[in-house]
């Protein structure tokens, strides 16, 4: 029964996705109130319906019910209840219904915190974003039901994946569908622009807080997954260039390129087509994502199971969706018009500059990620790129952009001084260099690459400082309280976001030139010693556990001669499925972690009790990776609480835009 | 003219279009073999069914002959073991076994139970030339030539389409 | 305007931030487990750059697979007999293709991928020059403005207090 109204919920959902898509889209251009009006109900309505269909889903997993299709392949009713209610996103089908939920969900976001934009505008917005909603809807309703039945209904689940039974499995996918997803109002807000013919600041200043809160919350979804990459798959690695992480990683690039561009066109009414590309490419991304993840065109540990109807209609849905909104770009762009003007040396300039590289760091890694495929396709042989290329072509790609975060910040409008930047930054980038210089022999091993990285990362921290500096001394405000409270949240934000990026250098660095791993076969109460640590194996015991069977190590952690931390690294074999998963053991502190694991048993026949290979590895720093993400995140959420975007400021500019559009 | 300018990004995604569409019918998993036009790789190995004997490749000079990598845990081996023993019985073309990373008496049970397509089956217990070979899961089958040269590799069990559309029409040309 | 308040800490700040790092990475090398640690270490990179064929989505160093066992005993063995590391990838691209290289190598079919960056950076170079010189002509014929309403103006723009 409920599988059957979560399927009904759907198809109800697509009908109103349908209306929603087309009669306020009418509306807009015919100038009738009436049709227009239904957009907001029609995104309300669609995102309780959608809501409805993904309890459903939720429910069914939560009560073992088996006779669901995609229960029956991907819970087990010794799951936890956390882990049944996550599975309802571990499947293909399951996974898009959540992109659905989170489409909607932004919709109706966008419907009730819209009041204040001109009718026509709002209208199309939401036209659009009803538009893909049916799309996606159609996708699951024909190629991916999620309420499939199986009959008869299973006697029990075939398990979730164990790599997937994770407390990042219940955060990672919302967070990075809501980001993902996100784009898409942005995406919408331009389309809508180019259809009405109206992009200006303001245009920009309505898209910004909804494409920096989602550019956050991708923010946070990649860190979280490469989280839990580091401490679920065994060998203390955090990032692969794997297709899929490119896939969340290229909108990522995008969106940090729109969200600077939109604030120039906020500011100044420069780079408007550019911006708009800019969001219609960041969206685009996200659904190529969802194309290469779900088509089976590359090979990738995140693939669903595929199949070639699921391939075909997504293409097609990339084609109408993405070749669409490029061809109205090719055809209303050119009617934008230039927008101010800026000298050579000014923060419009380099803004542009760091728009630039990010787009081309962007290519690269499409390029390196689709090169095999090319290759393929034209017959030419088949390779492999992998994270020598990517690491190689990147990291040099990025350095300049990172360079130019110091200066642009402190950068006038319009026209900057080259002599007055170089007086203000002369003390920072001294101290950035020589500190950079100076820190890897006192860290143990001098190399360029360690030095370039920590001057980056000092740069940014070194300039972000003189930013704030300077910005307190100039004020003509009272005491330091005063002064600080005078600069807007999305300062801030700002200063917050580029702080992070420091932070997340620094730990890349540091880990990327300093780790240690070793593989060592230790006998019970052997030791071994790892850097300035000593590692004492005490032998591994069995344990029984909710839905697998464990047999947990034991290693203490000893320094100078004084034990600071015992470790438990595990293997598991779960029940249901036999699968054997590897859990790591890992002690983490600001300055680093020490990350133990389990390879196999060597004592003696296959005995326990006897020696184990077992993985050391010592991390320096290697938190500050998914420290600087989070802040990065958390300036956007930061800069997002400006006053400029709160309710009783856009009724005043609603009021304004209103009364200039009934002219 | 200045549209043009516009239409850039509308270009490059068609073009990226057309590879996704192509990439759609392709298989991202399969290793192509580079040894394909040239000599078969060496061998000298104990035979499954007389271990007093060995086969070298050299000693099949002048002949074109499959080679068919299998064993007695492969699961897919099964699936096309019925089609090597009808290919077997036509006496086109002669089929060696290369049994690789397997055990002897496993081996020799396993054909007991499900028939012997073979002319002759070598023993390649360390998988050495297998890896020679190129080999990455079982089953595979070469096609080899009159000069020792490989001219196709089978990549999974063989299916009535390759067989009868790629294999058996090379190796007519070939006997020629 | 003096900057050296701020250096001052700064610096006092890295002599602390220095103390803290270099008790965690000091790397004081433990004593050998291996019969050569560099032998290791070479391996070890070298196997990182290699794919694995089966688990195609891991390295030769990571995985479980069987044939990554086989192959990690046949690249040690070539490296014992005295192989270099351009050697033993060749070996096994003869056998496998180049798909077992995760570095790609640089050959015809690959200048578009490793130049391709490069000269997408060059040509963004470009774009961004031609774009201001676009800017600075539409700027150089616009009506000349009254200097001091243009400061206040400037300064207002800049969200900061006027100069």
């Amino acid at each position: 029964m409920i599988p059957e109204l979560g399927h009904f919920a759907l198809i109800l959902a697509l009908l109103v996705a349908t209306t929603q898509g087309i009669v306020p889209m009418l509306g807009a251009a015919l100038n009738r109130q009436r049709m227009m009006a239904l957009a907001r109900p029609a995104a309300r309505m669609q995102f309780v319906l959608v809501a409805i269909a993904f309890g459903c889903l939720a429910w069914s997993f939560a009560s073992n019910d088996f006779s669901v299709q995609n229960v029956a392949s991907n819970s087990n009713s010794e799951l936890p209840l956390h882990y049944r209610i996550a599975a309802t996103w571990g499947s293909h089908d399951g996974s898009l219904l959540l992109w659905a939920l989170m489409l909607t969900g932004w919709s109706c976001a966008v419907s009730a915190f819209s009041r204040n934009l001109p009718d026509a505008l709002a209208a199309r917005v939401l036209s659009i974003m009803g538009l893909i909603s049916v799309g996606f809807l159609l996708f699951l309703l024909f190629t991916s039901n999620p309420f499939a039945r199986l009959i008869p209904p299973a006697p029990e689940g075939r398990d979730l994946n164990p790599l997937l039974q994770d407390p990042g499995m219940v955060f990672h996918p919302p967070l990075l569908y809501m980001g993902y997803v996100g784009f898409s109002v942005a995406f919408a807000f331009a389309l809508a622009a180019l259809i009405g013919g109206r992009l200006d600041a303001t245009w920009a200043r309505w898209s910004r807080p909804w494409t920096t809160v989602a550019w956050a919350f991708l923010t946070t979804g990649i860190a979280l997954g490469s989280g839990w990459a580091y401490y679920t798959l065994g060998w203390g690695g955090w990032w692969f260039w794997d297709p899929v992480e490119n896939a969340s990683f290229m909108p990522w690039l995008t969106g940090t390129a729109l969200i600077h561009s939109l604030a120039v066109t906020e500011k100044r009414g420069a780079f408007r087509s550019w911006t708009v590309l800019l969001a219609i490419l960041a969206f685009s991304l996200s659904l190529l994502g969802t194309f290469l993840v779900r088509s089976g065109v590359l090979t990738s540990v995140h693939a669903f199971a595929t199949d070639p109807a699921r391939g075909v209609f997504i293409l097609a849905f990339l084609a109408v969706v993405i070749g669409g909104s490029l061809a109205l770009f090719a055809w209303r762009a050119g009617s934008v018009g230039l927008g101010g003007s800026f000298a050579l040396v000014s923060r419009e300039s380099m803004l542009l500059a760091n728009n630039i590289v990010l787009i081309v760091a962007m290519a690269s890694v499409l390029l390196g990620t689709l090169y095999p495929l090319f290759l393929d396709a034209l017959d030419l042989g088949k390779i492999s790129v992998g994270p020598p290329y990517f690491e190689a072509v990147f990291y040099p790609l990025l350095a300049p952009a990172v360079f130019l975060m110091g200066v642009g910040p402190i950068s006038r409008w319009n026209r900057a001084a080259v002599p007055e930047l170089a007086g203000r930054l002369k003390w920072a980038l001294a101290v950035a260099l020589i500190s950079a210089l100076l820190l890897p022999f006192v860290l143990g091993r001098w190399s360029p690459l360690i030095a370039v990285g920590l001057f980056l990362a000092l740069w940014l921290f070194a300039s972000t400082a003189v930013n704030l500096w300077q910005r307190l001394k100039g004020s003509h405000r009272g005491n330091l309280w005063a002064r600080l409270a005078a600069n807007p949240p999305s300062y801030y934000g700002m200063l917050l976001a580029h702080f992070g990026v420091g932070v997340f250098i620094v730990g890349v660095t540091l880990v990327k030139g300093y780790e240690i791993e070793r593989d060592v076969r230790l006998d019970v109460g052997q030791r071994v010693a790892v850097g300035p640590y000593e590692f004492a194996f005490l032998g591994v015991t069995p344990a029984p556990g909710p839905n697998y069977r464990a047999l947990v190590g034991t290693v203490e952690v000893h320094r100078d001669g004084r034990l600071i931390e015992t470790l438990h690294p595990e293997k598991r074999i779960y029940n249901a499925s036999g699968q054997t998963m590897t859990i790591a053991a890992i002690d983490t502190g600001i300055s680093g972690d020490r990350y133990v694991s389990l390879g196999e048993a060597i004592g003696g026949d296959g005995a326990i009790a006897g020696a184990w290979s077992v993985r050391v590895y010592l991390k320096p720093f290697v938190d500050w990776i998914w420290l600087g993400a989070f802040v990065m995140a958390l300036g956007g959420f930061v800069a997002v609480s400006d006053r400029r975007y709160r309710l009783a400021v856009r009724r005043r500019l609603g009021a304004l835009a209103g009364i200039a559009a009934a002219e | 003219m200045k549209m043009l300018r516009w239409s850039i990004p509308l270009a490059v995604f068609v073009v990226l279009l057309a590879f996704l569409w192509v990439g759609l019918g392709r298989d991202p998993h399969e290793v192509p073999s580079p040894l394909i036009g040239k000599p078969a790789p060496a061998f000298q190995l104990v035979q499954l069914h007389d271990a007093g004997k060995t086969l070298a490749s050299d000693d099949l000079r002048g002949k074109v002959w499959l080679l068919n990598v299998w064993a007695s845990w492969c699961v897919s081996c099964r699936v096309e073991h019925p089609l090597l023993l009808q290919l077997a019985k036509t006496n086109v073309v002669p089929v060696y076994g290369l049994d690789y990373k397997d055990k002897a008496d496993d081996a020799l049970a396993w054909l007991a139970q499900h028939g012997n397509p073979y002319t002759a089956s070598i023993v390649d217990s360390d998988g050495k030339v297998g890896i020679d070979y190129g080999v990455y899961g079982v089953p595979e089958t070469f096609l080899i030539d009159k000069a020792g040269v490989v001219r196709y590799k089978q990549i999974g069990p063989l299916t009535v389409e390759a067989l009868q559309q790629k294999i058996l029409p090379l190796v007519r040309q070939l006997q020629k | 305007m003096t900057a050296r308040g701020p250096v001052g800490a700064w610096l006092m700040a890295m002599a602390i931030a220095i103390t803290i790092i270099a008790g965690a990475v000091q790397a004081a090398d433990a004593p050998p487990v291996a019969p050569s640690p560099a032998l290791e270490a070479r391996l070890k990179k070298l196997e990182t750059e290699l794919r694995c064929l089966v688990c195609q989505n891991q390295t030769l160093a990571d995985s479980n697979a069987d044939l990554a066992s086989d192959l990690r005993r046949e690249v040690r063995e070539q490296a014992l007999a005295g192989k270099n590391d351009s050697e033993i990838r060749d070996y096994l691209v003869a056998r496998y293709g180049d798909f077992v290289l995760y570095d790609p190598p640089l050959k015809r079919t690959t200048w578009l991928l490793w130049f391709g960056p490069f000269a997408l950076l060059a040509g963004g170079g470009l774009v961004w020059w031609q774009v201001l010189r676009r800017r600075q002509s539409a700027s150089a014929s616009a009506p000349t403005r009254d200097p001091a309403v243009e400061a206040r103006a400037r300064a207002l723009l800049d969200d900061e207090p006027p100069a």
